[in-house]
């Protein structure tokens, strides 16, 4: 009886300080922004939050009134957010799909090059962004240097870091960033495709396109899953490539959420009212991760 | 073997609890600091000087001077002053502080409201030699009236207009401007062959709000009320900033460049020569780094409009850094013992003279370090046509927002678009209903 209580009772023993860490790490501060949320918290308050007054669900309701500059901002912001990632994200997954399929075959230079391409995912990223951002000053960056001075492809420099051309300035950086992942994550996903499959497709005639679409992209589809969730969700919450990029307060073209949040908390000093931003968003991502997990494992069991 | 397992797991879960408990246990909110701690201090200062770097070369051999004289070793961190604000926020949140820092003097009652600096009260001035040592005007700006001061004044400045004297000479223009009209006239002339009149810092929030706000006193703009409550856009603050991002939009005196110009990139165009008129505090430190000769530069005081008196006749805001103590510092003494010799009118001479601010005591100013040309005119300018900004709680979020307006409004600007006064009052408005409850 003993022995077997030991049995049962030992590995759950074992996850305990797992299961400690991940309260202390996330469950106790998510409750703690939670509850953070409901308040009127201020610079009046910061030193002893919990004396803070109660405000029920107006945080909330600041939040979603688009009739009002807060919510009209976060609803802003949102859509800013939304978009970024969906083009920032497809063309990290198409840049590093066409590259891995490139590099497939063997040739000189193939190692430095697959170097060259880590690159930008070495580097840290307030080294990297930093350049950028020097890169795209209007007077003095390489960006109007190149399209402006030499290849002349516009009539007057634009502002990359002020107005809307701020949008695709931070597209750039942020694809320049995450694309190696992609590739790297692809790269070893190729490595697990046999060659026979590629062979026997040759010799039934398959070309190099019927190959990609029939044997190639078939069998990266669980990797891919895996990689668009996480660069989703990278992407979407990315706070370092707009921060470095303009600042504390980014121009409305390039208001990513997580910019938005972070000026609502610490640069108005309405904590409470970030927190319940913060809430929103998690909520979203969720329902979104689950949207997206149902919707892919759904097509994994019709496969098989 | 399964025994040690168990052991090692249970001693890491107790050992977790424990953590825990800490962390949560230690909301001590009342009270000042104590003395558990008596030979060390940390000490977060202000970049004041060209780097970070600077900083620490000037501020070290001083440090080491406190250590001989009292034994307590002091750490010095220089913060950036980008991050300032949010590390002393982070800190107050946390508790976990440094034992003496600097503040931007216009966040001084904004700290206060949080109770984490300790209040200046006649006793605890007493034990750094009193109050009557500091000019009543730099006080003033150290704390909300009526209230013990969060802060002592420690390094004071104050706007004035750099004008570039061998540009000036070229059209002929022999005394610098000192109305507006007279301002923009002599920038147009001077606008020519990729040079420009003036230079500005459009991207940086801080610049931009502090000349928000004295245009905003020439109009007769306050942008809080008696009671309080933020006023943002009122039409005589709409006027003010317009005025200032006309510079760019309308008068196109200054390069619309410039509204991306938030890492001091104005004071090198005027340093190269690229503008011609420059509003700075103290500028005269940067402008020999990057190699300008003090003789080839004027100071005069921020243009007026013409014929302004009394309220309106305004020049620039009670600049300067105040140096305050954490109330959670293990080493109360320490601390107080290091604010005065931080303000004694010997380090005071050093350190002022060092970074090129004026020095707030009254004993140290008189020293003839402090009367170049530049600074006689800053310090007139300080005594006499200086306003605090408004010394209410929610005075960083008013810094903040309207800064980021102004910017905005420069950037929209610098693009070619209209800047009306409908634009410049929605930004404002914007800017007001951003402003939490308080």
């Amino acid at each position: 009886m003993g022995k077997r209580l030991a049995r049962i009772g030992l590995p759950y023993l074992l996850l305990l300080p797992a299961l400690a860490l991940e309260l202390l790490i996330h469950l106790v501060p998510m409750v703690v922004g939670i509850v953070m949320s409901f308040k009127q918290l201020t610079q009046f308050f910061i030193r002893d939050w919990s004396a803070a007054p109660w405000t029920g669900l107006g945080n909330y309701r600041m939040s979603v009134d688009i009739n009002a500059p807060v919510g009209r901002s976060l609803l802003n912001s949102f859509w800013v957010t939304c978009a970024f990632t969906l083009l920032a994200v497809g063309l990290s997954c198409l840049l590093g799909t066409t590259a891995a399929i490139l590099m497939q075959d063997t040739f000189r230079g193939r190692g430095l090059l697959r170097a060259a391409f880590l690159l930008p995912y070495a580097l840290p990223v307030y080294a990297a962004v930093i350049t950028w951002s020097f890169m795209f000053q209007r007077d003095t960056g390489l960006v109007n240097h190149v399209l402006h001075d030499q290849l002349h492809l516009t009539s007057d420099r634009p502002f990359w870091l002020l107005g809307d051309n701020s949008f695709t300035a931070l597209v750039t950086v942020s694809v320049w960033r995450s694309w190696p992942f992609a590739f790297l994550t692809l790269t070893a996903g190729l490595q697990n495709i046999p060659r026979e499959l590629y062979e026997a497709a040759a010799m039934d005639g398959a070309g190099i396109w019927q190959q990609i679409r029939r044997i190639t992209l078939p069998a990266l589809r669980p990797v891919n899953q895996v990689l668009v969730l996480v660069l989703f969700l990278w992407t979407f919450n990315d706070f370092n490539t707009p921060y470095v990029l303009f600042g504390k307060s980014a121009p409305e073209a390039a208001d990513l959420i997580s910019i938005h949040i972070y000026q609502s908390s610490f640069v108005t000093w309405n904590f409470g009212a970030g927190s319940a931003m913060s809430v929103l968003l998690l909520l979203f991502l969720l329902l979104v991760t689950a949207v997206y997990l149902f919707l892919t494992s759904r097509r994994r069991d019709a496969d098989a | 073997m399964r025994t040690n397992r168990i052991a090692a797991a249970t001693a890491l879960v107790a050992a977790l609890t424990l953590t825990a408990t800490a962390c949560g246990g230690g909301s001590s909110s009342s009270g000042s600091g104590d003395n558990s701690s008596p030979r060390t201090l940390t000490y977060w200062a202000s970049n004041q000087g060209t780097s970070l770097d600077n900083d620490k070369q000037v501020l070290e051999p001083e440090l080491r001077k406190f250590e001989q004289q009292t034994g307590i070793k002091v750490r010095l961190e220089v913060v950036p002053w980008s991050d300032l604000l949010n590390r002393i926020l982070a800190a107050t949140a946390s508790g976990q502080g440094p034992d003496v820092l600097n503040i931007g003097n216009t966040w001084s009652a904004s700290l206060q409201a949080t109770g984490a600096l300790l209040p200046f009260d006649e006793a605890t001035f007493a034990k750094i030699g009193g109050k009557d040592r500091f000019l009543p005007s730099t006080i003033a700006s150290a704390g909300a009236a009526g209230k013990d001061p969060a802060a002592v004044p420690l390094y004071s400045l104050a706007y004035g207009l750099y004008y570039n004297k061998k540009l000036f000479q070229q059209p002929g223009i022999a005394t610098p401007p000192a109305t507006w009209d007279e301002l923009v006239a002599d920038g147009k002339k001077l606008t020519k062959d990729g040079k420009y009149g003036l230079a500005v810092e459009g991207g940086n929030v801080s610049e931009n709000v502090h000349h928000a706000f004295v245009l905003g006193k020439q109009h007769g703009a306050d942008f809080f009320d008696a009671a309080g409550k933020p006023r943002f856009d009122s039409p005589e603050a709409v006027a003010a900033v317009k005025q200032y991002v006309d510079l760019i939009a309308k008068d196109r005196i200054a390069a619309p460049g410039n509204a991306e110009y938030s890492a001091n990139q104005s004071v090198t165009d005027f340093a190269g020569g690229k503008a011609a008129m420059l509003m700075w505090q103290a500028a005269g430190t940067s402008l020999k780094a990057h190699g300008m000769n003090p003789e080839d530069y004027g100071v005069a005081p921020v243009p007026l409009p013409a014929g302004a008196t009394g309220g309106k006749a305004v020049t620039s805001m009670v600049a300067g850094i105040n140096l305050s103590v954490f109330r959670n510092t293990k080493n109360l003494d320490g601390s107080l013992q290091f604010v005065k010799f931080m303000t004694s009118t010997e380090e005071q001479k050093i350190l002022n003279g060092t970074y090129g601010s004026l020095p707030p005591v009254k004993d140290a100013q008189s020293d003839a370090a402090f009367s170049t040309p530049e600074l006689k005119v800053l310090s007139n300018v300080l005594g006499s046509s200086a306003a605090a900004l408004p010394q209410v709680a929610n005075e960083s979020q008013f810094e903040t927002l309207v800064g980021t307006a102004v910017k905005s409004l420069l950037a929209a600007a610098a693009a070619g678009k209209a800047v009306t006064d409908d634009t410049v009052k929605a930004e404002l408005t914007k800017a007001q209903q951003q402003m939490p409850a308080s």
